[in-house]
């Protein structure tokens, strides 16, 4: 819903066309704006591959092993996030609901999650191994510390009174938690997974230098050791491309979710 | 003070003969503050008794709402004794129905979903058809019924407060706890919600403790009007109001009604010039 005067703010088109071209309009820019860095002679054009043939190379990657990539990447960012957020959610809320567990847990969450994960990887082998164990305990690293603070925060803000109205109305401990918390705690469950998400492909990259084979973060590494920047930007543009894919589903579930949450946007 | 001339001090409604239902037995209350405990409330006693409607009015920040907390259960005395038939007042509960200020209707439910929500409790113990029944009447008694599947984010301020009412009254508890509750409303409004609100009583019966700041409101709606001094909170003075029940608009007209207005607001206005030389000797 478009209120007042912040429909100033939020230029929506009325027809298709140009919706579209309001859409596209970012991305032709970058494009753009990549051409005329490689024209500019800023940087050395060898250095930077020209978009038509980071295009050629993705449709020769394509037809090879590009499939494969993909589904190990994203079949492991799933499975680390899920995993991540499943421990976030209990453990974020206990710290932002009970004093206690918040004192005496809340340090020891923000020392570990200062820690970057690439620096955790030596010890993730040794303890972890090289199979698909170790790069799930990375991601979901990254992922459950993110997921904590969002969730942390969230629990923190809700408003007490939600939680006394419902007691002069007659609801028990458990109707409280069930009826109001959960309910309340839902948009913040989404946001823990958005994050979580955002980061865990971000490590992405790094948990896969525990020998991969597949995947999009092996065929970025491979080609770096043979100097191959076309298939590093192909690697690191389907990455992007995919996080933000899975960025807007979950916006959109969001959004269908937590249609009563009064906002800006 | 000028004396209240000729005052029928005879209460309409609770004659004494009715039990006291809540009682306040030298309640004092202290928060902490930055240097040492505030004293809140300083030594109030109070009893209502079955059907009675009490309004408490005073200057703001004197700790009226306090007062409510305190029979609502969200407060302990710091000393003395809260009561509910005899038994001290353990915690909130639905019993006594809360209308917050800040109303708390809940933004993830519908309209129709925030009514029914103390009808779905355990403790309601009420069946699928009478809980349907019992929200459309209260849905439509607050001219909400248009709005039923909207949520809260699209009503008003106003309609809000209305919601926040009919969620209470669905549960039909014994006691209504009001503080200002018909403050954010535009005049028509507000009257349009008093006269309802006596009409809820009129066919249900509950005993009212309503705070506010309006004496008009306090004198059309109450059978008895506790002044409270400013902080600490103690009581100046407990007036009977003369009118019966039913009441109408008429009552605006009946000369006692001037009198008990002018009376009172002599009472609140020396209470706000008392709060202004506290806060001038602290400067």
């Amino acid at each position: 819903m478009v209120h007042g005067t912040f429909a100033l703010l939020k230029p929506q088109a009325r027809n298709p066309a140009a919706r579209i071209a309001l859409l596209a309009a970012p991305w032709l820019a970058l494009l753009a704006l990549w051409y005329a860095v490689r024209a500019s002679g800023l940087i050395n054009p060898s250095l930077v591959p020209a978009p038509h043939a980071v295009f050629l190379k993705f449709i020769a990657l394509a037809q090879d092993r590009l499939a494969l990539d993909i589904w190990m990447s994203t079949r492991r960012v799933f499975v680390g996030v899920f995993l991540g957020v499943l421990a976030a959610v209990p453990v974020g809320f206990a710290i932002g609901w009970y004093r206690g567990v918040h004192s005496f847990l809340d340090p020891l969450i923000n020392f570990f999650r200062a820690l970057p994960p690439i620096a955790l990887i030596p010890l993730v082998i040794v303890y972890f191994g090289i199979g698909e164990a170790a790069k799930t305990a990375i991601l979901f690293y990254a992922s459950f510390f993110a997921g904590v603070i969002v969730m942390v925060e969230g629990i923190g803000q809700i408003s007490p009174i939600y939680v006394q109205v419902s007691r002069t109305l007659g609801a028990n401990d458990a109707e409280i938690f069930a009826k109001v918390i959960v309910p309340l705690a839902v948009p913040h469950i989404l946001t823990a997974v958005r994050v979580a998400l955002g980061v865990a492909w971000a490590t992405l990259v790094a948990s896969e230098l525990i020998a991969a084979q597949q995947g999009l973060g092996a065929l970025i590494q491979n080609a770096s050791s043979f100097f191959q920047l076309d298939i590093i930007y192909v690697g690191i543009i389907c990455i992007g491309l995919i996080a933000l894919a899975m960025d807007l589903a979950l916006r959109a579930a969001t959004r269908r979710l937590v249609a009563w949450q009064d906002r800006i946007a | 003070m000028t004396p209240v001339p000729a005052l029928d001090t005879q209460p309409m409604v609770a004659l004494p003969s009715f039990p006291v239902r809540l009682r306040l037995e030298s309640v004092h209350v202290d928060f902490p503050a930055a240097n040492g405990p505030m004293r809140v409330v300083d030594g109030i006693d109070l009893d209502i008794r079955q059907g009675e409607f009490v309004s408490i009015i005073g200057p703001s920040g004197c700790g009226k709402t306090t007062l409510l907390n305190i029979v609502a259960g969200f407060v302990k005395p710091s000393s003395g004794r809260a009561l509910l038939d005899d038994a001290p007042i353990e915690g909130p509960g639905p019993d006594r129905g809360v209308i917050f200020q800040e109303y708390g209707v809940f933004p993830w439910l519908t309209v129709r979903g925030n009514i029914e929500f103390g009808l779905r409790l355990a403790a309601a113990r009420v069946s699928g058809a009478q809980r349907t029944e019992i929200v459309d009447r209260y849905m439509a008694l607050m001219g909400l019924a248009d709005f039923a599947d909207h949520h809260p984010k699209h009503l008003s301020g106003g309609m809000r407060q209305r919601l926040a009412l009919a969620r209470a009254y669905a549960v039909k508890p014994e006691f209504l706890l009001m503080d200002e509750p018909f403050g954010a409303l535009d005049a028509q409004t507000r009257t349009a919600m008093q006269d309802l609100l006596l009409q809820v009583l009129a066919t249900e019966g509950k005993t009212v403790m309503l705070i506010t700041h309006s004496v008009d409101e306090a004198i059309y709606l109450s059978s008895r009007i506790v002044v409270v001094t400013a902080r600490p909170a103690r009581v100046r003075t407990i007036i009977d109001v003369p009118f019966g029940y039913p009441r109408d608009e008429a009552v605006h007209e009946d000369p006692r009604f001037a009198l008990l207005r002018a009376h009172i607001r002599t009472l609140v206005m020396k209470e706000y010039e008392a709060q202004a030389r506290q806060a001038a000797a602290t400067e």
